[in-house]
């Protein structure tokens, strides 16, 4: 069973329909005993960082998510879920992320003359081997919409970038943790086969 | 790189498509849910619902519109027409919806939108602009166009980004239903003075107005509607024309 950690933060049918798509058995839930027994979870996150780290300590979910991760089990963090994994962002001085990862998050730089949010389909540069992106073409394109980006400091766990004015991490994977600043749930047929791929792993 | 987004438009009214659609392949083609089916067959980048019922008993049919597109379809979904509260945008998100369009309710508040974007995200929320020349620049209306407010469009859209608006649907009234192309000047000008994303709408007849409207008239995506839906052209072909005068799309 996936569990998809429900903290009020998104509209998380989206996520269960498309992994129920693919066949697999997901619960939307914020109950710890749930998340804990789960055999994989997902974390999506919309909207701003401080509201985000702020609810899932109101609901007491910051050690659980811990937990899980140190479990060994999968772990998938969507667009502010992943920047979440970091240990600060800029759009929130002060709040603590979760700091599974050394780093921060950063918005896109004016002076780089972009339009922000980057919102609209943006191709993967693969960084390296990966089980969450394995066998996808070439420069797929992914649905993305997001005004900040996560900069770790060890570059090692970025499984694939997208260029927009500059290079920035679209994809993580570490261990059992795994990340995308995109939308997989939104990404049609190449979403499909990355939440597939973490559906077997 | 970031490719330009082309996003057709349906008219819903009590939930049905509005002067229906011409898609000789499809079973009901006045059913918004086949029409996005199909689009999303086509290619399309995203889809835009804009709700054009005049009752409001008819919002949950909405709902159940919003609903069965996200069961069906991955692509992005932008819903407008009637969102006045923080709980009409709630209940759209929780539907299914990725984003919601605010028109009249961001003119009758401006502080409407900031509420909205600090709860939902700028992401989520789109600021509708229905746009009428008037002398060298251009004047706001409301009320699907009926109505002028005497608000100066450029420096309208710019207070809409600094309310935290993530993205612009500009409607240019004059070019609206003639097919002759949208108004590059609009686009330009709102382009020039705005750091967040602009769609343009308003005009289309073929696939060049399409390139112009994202190369003159730098929007980041195209809104259109009845080049789409009459069979005219399909999402696709509009996709290999623009690809193949050298915008980036994706295909």
């Amino acid at each position: 069973m996936i569990a998809i950690l429900d903290y009020d933060m998104s509209n998380l049918r989206s996520v269960a329909k498309a992994f129920e798509r693919l066949g697999a058995t997901c619960k939307i839930t914020r109950d710890k005993k749930e998340i804990l027994a789960a055999d994989k979870l997902v974390v999506p996150g919309q909207g701003a960082f401080a509201d985000c780290m702020r609810l899932l300590k109101d609901y007491e979910l910051i050690d659980t998510l811990k937990e899980f991760m140190d479990s060994g089990k999968p772990y998938l963090g969507l667009c502010l879920g992943m920047q979440i994994l970091m240990e600060s962002s800029d759009e929130a001085p002060g709040v603590e992320g979760l700091g599974v990862f050394k780093g921060g998050v950063e918005r896109f730089s004016p002076d780089l003359e972009l339009k922000v949010p980057h919102m609209g389909w943006n191709n993967l540069l693969i960084a390296k081997e990966s089980r969450l992106l394995q066998g996808l073409p070439e420069a797929s394109y992914v649905y993305f919409v997001h005004s900040y980006y996560v900069t770790p400091q060890d570059k090692r766990m970025v499984a694939a970038n997208c260029h927009y004015g500059i290079d920035f991490p679209a994809a993580f994977e570490h261990k059992n943790i795994f990340a995308t600043q995109f939308h997989p749930e939104k990404s049609q047929k190449i979403g499909l086969h990355i939440l597939k791929n973490f559906t077997q792993i | 790189m970031l490719t330009k987004r082309i996003i057709p438009c349906l008219d819903v009214d009590a939930g049905r498509v509005v002067k229906g659609t011409k898609f000789l392949n499809l079973v009901d083609a006045g059913d918004p849910v086949v029409v996005a089916e199909e689009y999303e067959r086509q290619g399309a980048d995203e889809l835009t619902f804009l709700d054009i019922t005049a009752s409001s008993d008819n919002r949950n049919t909405l709902l159940e519109i919003v609903e069965k597109t996200a069961e069906k379809c991955m692509m992005p979904v932008t819903v407008g027409g009637g969102v006045r509260s923080l709980e009409d945008i709630r209940r759209l998100l929780m539907a299914g919806a990725d984003k919601v369009g605010i028109n009249t309710a961001a003119v009758h508040r401006p502080e409407f939108v900031e509420e909205a974007s600090q709860k939902f995200g700028s992401q989520c929320i789109v600021v509708a602009v229905d746009a009428k020349r008037a002398g060298d620049s251009w004047e706001i209306f409301t009320h699907g166009g009926r109505k002028a407010t005497g608000l100066n469009a450029l420096d309208w859209c710019e207070k809409m980004e600094k309310l935290g608006a993530g993205e612009i649907l500009l409607t240019s009234m004059d070019q609206d239903g003639t097919q002759e192309g949208y108004d590059l000047a609009l686009l330009q000008s709102v382009n020039e003075r705005l750091s967040i994303p602009v769609i343009a709408s308003g005009g289309v007849g073929n696939l060049e107005h399409l390139h112009e409207g994202l190369t003159t008239g730098h929007a980041d995506a195209v809104l259109a509607a009845s080049i789409f839906h009459f069979g005219k052209y399909s999402v696709q072909q509009a996709k290999d024309y623009l690809s193949k005068r050298g915008v980036l799309v994706r295909k």
